[in-house]
């Protein structure tokens, strides 16, 4: 069991779990599409355009826990010089930037039918595309900087820049007076949403995460293997 | 209860225009990193193949080596 721990199994863990993982997405995934399209009740208010939320809250959910986590890891880079943590934050990188999209395109969708625009340039919206705009300068930054150390360098910075906006999406619909509605789930306070649309959302946040975590694996293993290949050149 | 499921009392455009442009993101991203896997490990395989008889024997010690080439397709060891 100690074993798997060793770094040296690194890739042969991720290669054994990237199937499990993808096979329980695609099982979540079902679910939380049944759950989501057909199961779970119309809103009061909102009608059937509220299933909207059920891929566009899980999407900005982990859009933004992304970014927190490439942020943490870049003071990491930065302070310890951790080799390890800039192939984490690589890899965590396209699905985060994937997921910020969908939030922004799914958002604009759900505001037509709810507030009557598809674009507002309200606090919590703007800051969303401002997210959007960090993760691409990090994913570009690893494709414009030629040296490797300077990219790193380059990249974590970006990132902890990019930290500053987490704080200000949360809490914007609460220091703004903005289109987007307040927090429906409140981890501190009472949580407004019913329960009956409560499952539906957890579930489809329980198959974005799998997803997310599937692509960071398969990401994972390419960096991995390219140093690998450079490491041929070394025996 | 299709056409209920389909029209979604008109919200249908909407509600199924989110989720399609989800699932397709989810599709596009799964199989451009699924290409870049595949192409890292054949640049891998190709390396490999092309090393003196002794370095591969090296290598072949490897469990590393042995796991990536696992999943190459002309190569098993």
């Amino acid at each position: 069991m100690l074993n798997y721990f060793n770094p040296k199994n690194t890739i042969l863990i991720i290669n054994r779990l990237q199937k499990y993982v993808l096979i329980l997405f695609l099982l979540v995934l079902v679910i939380g599409l049944l759950e989501a399209l057909v199961l779970s009740p119309e809103d009061y208010k909102q009608s059937d355009s509220v299933r909207i939320m059920y891929v566009h809250v899980p999407s900005a959910w982990i859009s933004l826990g992304i970014f927190s986590i490439i942020s943490i890891l870049s003071f990491g880079i930065l302070i310890f010089k951790n080799k390890n943590f800039h192939l984490i934050t690589k890899s965590l990188a396209p699905s985060g930037f994937v997921f910020n999209l969908i939030a922004l395109v799914t958002g604009s969708i759900w505001g037509k039918p709810t507030w009557g625009t598809w674009w507002a340039w309200d606090a919590r919206i703007t800051s969303m595309l401002l997210l959007a705009v960090f993760y691409l300068m990090f994913i570009l930054s690893w494709r414009v900087v030629d040296n490797n150390e300077k990219a790193i360098k380059v990249s974590s910075i970006i990132a902890i820049l990019g930290l500053i906006n987490i704080p200000i999406i949360k809490f914007s619909v609460d220091w703004w007076s903005t289109l987007h509605q307040p927090a429906s789930i409140n981890l501190l306070k009472e949580t407004s949403i019913h329960s009956s649309m409560l499952l539906p959302l957890g579930i489809m946040t329980a198959a974005f995460a799998l997803f997310s975590i599937l692509i960071f694996l398969m990401k994972y293993n390419t960096e991995l293997i390219k140093i690998k290949n450079k490491g041929l050149d070394r025996l | 209860m299709i056409n209920d499921i389909l029209y979604m009392n008109g919200y249908g455009i909407y509600v199924w225009s989110s989720f399609i442009f989800t699932l397709t993101s989810f599709g596009i991203l799964y199989s451009v990193v699924k290409l870049q896997l595949a192409k890292e490990q054949k640049k891998f395989e190709i390396k490999f193949n092309n090393l003196a008889s002794e370095k591969i024997e090296l290598a072949k010690k490897q469990e590393t080596y042995r796991e990536i080439l696992s999943n190459t397709s002309t190569y098993k060891i």
